[in-house]
């Protein structure tokens, strides 16, 4: 009972702020409704007992990228906020491909039989992570690092002032 | 049941605790400063000014709670508040001492022992850095807009300095509880196995609270105020009392990642802690009254261009000892 | 009642199909950054849903949702300076005034 209620709380806690984001006309004001719906997230991740991925979550999303964002929404529409239109003509179409697909996925989510295993997460899965990491996946591991690197350089060669 | 009923008496308690030693490092900063430059500092309200922090407190609480025109209301309000709580929260998992017996129970003087302790405390300090972007933005003023700006810049540019740092001392002591890293310090504490870590740590937490020599985006000279220019009576108490929480904050973290937590010899553990914590806050503002305020282009050099190789530099020696250790 | 699988792929489908419309609506490029962030943490939740309820003794769930948060803050560094260039030169970030190239 107590998970249902936790679980339906941080469903609202993720969803009704994201709608904030996709419709509010204040730009500030939906950038900082991100920060809401990352935490809902992280609180899911909680309750599926990835704890490390709920930390990276916190210090990446809320704490990093919804900064920049802010950051250059600050930078660019002088802080304001509120000086356009902030949505095109595609809305009706943009909402009728987001139900639309909204239907398919839940029908599709639903109706099959997902193969569920019972089992036990590692009980300290930091370590798990990690090993899965220098292991199994350190391909993946360097290829990120590679991806890391490139676009950190790419971003200030982007973003510098030509003098 | 009765777990519940001594979480909520502790957490009441810490709570308690913060609050006044917040009052009264406002105090002992003014004190101190007052001796620094050879003058006496308040010492009119009580003994020895002793009551200054009530005093001060209720001029607060009193004041007329005044709203510049055209602020986002809700951001305006939610800006202090977020200060706050996210300076508070982060107690709940940093170790006081050891597990004690009182009325015949185990008591163990921590709220909580998550496995992830530190990453949840870098987490709540990167969530801190919104008090202080919101509430620039949400006074629509330039000088607070600009003191948020410089305020967000900096905050990000040490948290990684920063997180470099608690990498170090995670590698070294395998483990990323709060509780684990202070008893893998019961012989040598870290402070001797990452002096450069320590230094790391300590430039950047000087940095993440906005203190002086690094206290920019609240520059009296050249921003007013910065992000609190707009801001008075109780929202500006609590923007302050998240302020100097955020150093007791990283005062608490120093003891426990660094200098062996609540370790230490005939005195009892939480005493222990206690004066470490206390002498670090002296240290904060021993370096306000000592050093003068770096320029904007000086703090992102410090911090990109020493402060992270060194970080990094830390981090791989730190990485192939514990390897070689290992094995 | 316990919370299973497809309740999580739910929400994460709804955070999906926002994130769509936001992609999909917004004129200004750094609302439709913030759209495809949504889009990223709902693809986030589905890999931890299934690490944790098909597949709990590894980890390789949760090792794919750190690789995305990884590369989408790698995203959102090129995308949010890319953005930064195009107000620089152009004046404006709505992305439907950005259109020299289009004749």
């Amino acid at each position: 009972m107590g998970e249902l209620a936790a679980f339906m709380i941080l469903s609202l806690v993720t969803l009704i702020p994201a709608v904030v984001v996709v419709t509010s006309s204040n730009i500030v004001r939906a950038a900082l409704s991100l920060v809401p719906t990352f935490l809902g997230v992280t609180g899911l991740y909680v309750m599926l007992q990835a704890e490390f991925v709920a930390g990276i979550q916190v210090l990446i999303y809320a704490g990093a990228i919804t900064v920049l964002i802010l950051f250059v929404i600050m930078l660019t529409e002088g802080g304001t906020g509120v000086r356009t239109r902030q949505l095109n003509d595609q809305v009706p179409l943009g909402a009728m491909a987001a139900v639309w697909l909204a239907f398919v996925l839940i029908v599709i989510f639903t109706r099959t039989g997902w193969p569920t295993a019972a089992g036990v997460l590692p009980a300290y899965n930091v370590v798990a992570v990690g090993n899965a990491f220098l292991s199994d996946y350190v391909l993946i591991f360097e290829v990120t690092s590679v991806v890391l690197l490139v676009s950190l350089v790419g971003a200030i060669v982007i973003a510098r002032r030509e003098d | 049941m009765i777990e519940i009923a001594i979480v909520a008496v502790k957490s009441a308690l810490l709570l308690f605790i913060l609050l006044t030693a917040c009052a009264y490092m406002t105090l002992l900063e003014r004190r101190l400063l007052g001796k620094f430059q050879v003058r006496y500092g308040p010492n009119r309200v009580g003994p020895f000014g002793l009551l200054q922090p009530l005093a001060d407190g209720l001029k607060l609480v009193f004041k007329e709670s005044f709203m510049p025109a055209h602020v986002d209301v809700i951001v305006y309000w939610l800006a202090p508040a977020i200060s706050m709580v996210t300076a508070l929260f982060v107690y709940a998992v940093i170790p006081f001492g050891p597990e004690v017996m009182l009325f015949g129970q185990r008591v163990p003087l921590r709220l909580a022992d998550v496995n992830v302790g530190i990453l949840l405390v870098l987490a709540t300090s990167s969530v801190g850095v919104y008090g202080i972007i919101l509430g620039g933005w949400s006074s629509n003023n330039k000088y607070s807009l600009l003191g948020s700006l410089r305020s967000s810049a900096q905050l990000i540019s040490y948290e990684l300095a920063l997180g470099l740092a608690v990498i170090s001392v995670v590698l070294t002591a395998g483990s990323l509880s709060l509780v684990s890293i202070v008893e893998a310090q019961r012989r040598v504490w870290f402070v001797a196995l990452q002096p450069l870590g320590f230094l790391i740590f300590l430039i950047a937490a000087v940095a993440e609270t906005n203190r002086a020599p690094f206290d920019l985006p609240e520059a009296e000279q050249e921003l007013i105020a910065g992000y609190q220019t707009e801001y008075g009576g109780f929202k500006f108490a609590m923007f302050y009392i998240g302020e100097y929480v955020a150093i007791v904050t990283m005062s608490a973290l120093l003891t426990t990642l660094f200098w062996g937590g609540w370790w230490g010899p005939v005195l009892p553990g939480p005493v222990w802690f206690v004066l470490k914590t206390l002498a670090f806050v002296f240290v904060f503002i021993w370096l306000r009254a000592t050093l003068p305020r770096v320029r904007h282009d000086q703090l992102m050099a410090l911090g990109w261009k020493v402060l992270i190789p060194l970080g990094l530099l830390n981090l791989v020696v730190t990485a192939v000892i514990v390897v070689l250790r290992g094995t | 009642m316990q919370v299973g699988l497809t309740s999580y792929l739910i929400v994460a489908a709804l955070l999906f199909c926002l994130g769509l419309y936001g992609v999909l609506t917004r004129r200004n490029a750094v609302a439709i950054l913030m759209g495809i962030e949504l889009m990223l943490n709902a693809a986030n939740i589905n890999l931890v849903a299934f690490n944790r309820f098909v597949a709990p003794a590894a980890v390789a769930g949760q090792v794919f949702a750190l690789v995305i948060i990884t590369l989408a803050a790698c995203e959102a560094a090129v995308g949010l300076a890319l953005v930064m260039a195009a107000y620089r030169s152009l004046e404006t970030i709505q992305v439907d005034e950005i259109n020299l190239m289009k004749w």
